[in-house]
């Protein structure tokens, strides 16, 4: 395993995608993305855990003995999950109303776990902050996009309640893009993410087909 | 565990290094601790500020802000509804005299329990019911918000016996009040709560308005 950067980071975004190619964390994948918005928050709040957690337990990869690993990492996740509940909390609390009760569900999200075990344990700081990150951030993408497709099919909205994340300037992303009416209220419901976010599966392996790549299966086990 | 003499040694390096094991374990807890311990210092603040800013919020838009001129988040009465269960009365006072109260209420949906907050003047009329937190359906059982339809906003203006009590129910129990197509344990649910509010309000009237 290469530790160059443009190897990590397009491994985390597109490649070894936590979600469309390892299908890990799917627990927030789907309960999480019935908006866009919903998805990119709970996507931008588990990158931030998984950057800061894979961090340190590469800084203490060589002190961490092998048979208290799993509670040292599960000790760390929670402590950044809770750091990131209590700073969102207080300084972007709108974010908070929406996002608030999921937050600590990070803790359970399997992606992170796998990551420390498979990369952080055995690479120096920043390669395992820089695979974190875009682990992270591959997370985000999946989620935003699964979110987006939930949202206009079945509530003909595009980053609805924007604003009320990233700032009022943000309004303009707010799209309708179907009369109120013609939501496919299914899709908004539980099986609504199992559909899509399958059907996103397909799609990133056809564009793989078609790009004459090797198709990844569960690719936690292949780092 | 059968003891000979070179697996004693063993088991006493096995006992060594489940010590150790154990200090490094504890070393963590102890350092994440600390730092739990310091963002809790430092976000303490912020956290009490918007939790504050999120009752007076949900206050204001039960409580208009034309009939008081004191901060009803800190004037609090605490009273017993006719469960036993403590209710934190907010009251809203114009030179001293109240004007207004508001209280939370709560009712059972359609998943789950579902937290209101209603104002009622002193005179016993509806100034507005609104939702806090729920877990309806959405598409549904949401129309309940206020930013997803007006449903909610038509309790404003009537008061306690107008309708009658038992009116306050959906048009399909016999009440005043429409039901959503699709949806009748949500509303349902929100009347229950409602009705056990002005219940309150007629119980406690006295001591909801009484001159401080």
């Amino acid at each position: 395993m290469s530790s160059n950067y443009k190897t990590i980071a397009k491994d985390g975004l597109w490649d070894n995608n936590g979600v469309f190619s390892m299908l890990l964390g799917m627990c927030p994948a789907m309960a999480m993305t019935t908006s866009a918005t919903n998805g990119f928050g709970m996507g931008v709040a588990t990158a931030a855990v998984m950057a800061a957690s894979s961090y340190l337990v590469a800084v203490f990869r060589n002190h961490i003995t092998p048979e208290v690993r799993i509670p040292v990492y599960i000790l760390i996740v929670a402590a950044m999950v809770t750091v990131v509940d209590l700073a969102m909390n207080a300084w972007l609390h709108e974010l908070y109303k929406v996002l608030g009760l999921f937050i600590p569900l990070i803790v359970s999200n399997c992606l992170p776990l796998a990551r420390l075990e498979a990369f952080a344990a055995k690479q120096p700081s920043v390669p395992a902050l820089i695979d974190g990150l875009f682990m992270g951030l591959g997370f985000t993408i999946a989620l935003t996009a699964i979110g987006a497709v939930r949202e206009i099919i079945g509530s003909g909205t595009l980053f609805a309640d924007a604003s009320l994340l990233l700032g009022p300037s943000f309004k303009a992303i707010e799209l309708r893009l179907l009369p109120a009416d013609m939501g496919v209220l299914m899709m908004i419901l539980p099986p609504g993410g199992f559909i899509v976010t399958g059907l996103l599966v397909v799609v990133k392996r056809l564009l793989d087909l078609r790009a004459g790549k090797e198709i990844q299966m569960a690719g936690a086990h292949s780092v | 565990m059968t003891a000979s003499p070179p697996a004693n040694n063993e088991t006493a390096a096995k006992k060594l290094d489940s010590f150790k094991h154990g200090i490094i374990l504890c070393l963590f807890c102890f350092g994440f601790g600390l730092i739990l311990a310091i963002t809790d210092e430092v976000t303490l603040d912020d956290i009490t500020a918007r939790a504050i800013e999120d009752k007076q919020n949900s206050l204001a838009q039960v409580l208009p802000d034309a009939i008081h001129d004191n901060n009803p988040v800190t004037d609090t009465l605490m009273l017993n509804d006719s469960h036993g269960k403590e209710v934190t009365v907010f009251r809203a006072t114009k030179n001293g005299v109240v004007t207004g109260v508001a209280y939370e209420i709560f009712g059972t949906g359609y998943a789950g329990e579902m937290r209101l907050m209603m104002g009622i003047d002193a005179g016993g009329k509806v100034l507005g019911v609104r939702v806090l937190a729920h877990k309806e359906t959405p598409g549904l059982g949401d129309k309940i918000e206020v930013k997803k339809g007006d449903w909610i906003e038509k309790f404003t203006g009537l008061s306690v016996g107008n309708p009658p009590l038992e009116k306050w129910k959906v048009k399909k129990d016999g009440g005043n009040f429409d039901q959503f197509a699709g949806a009748t344990i949500t509303p349902r649910g929100v009347l229950v709560a409602i009705r056990s509010g002005l219940e309150f309000f007629s119980a406690n009237q006295a001591r909801l308005t009484e001159v401080k």
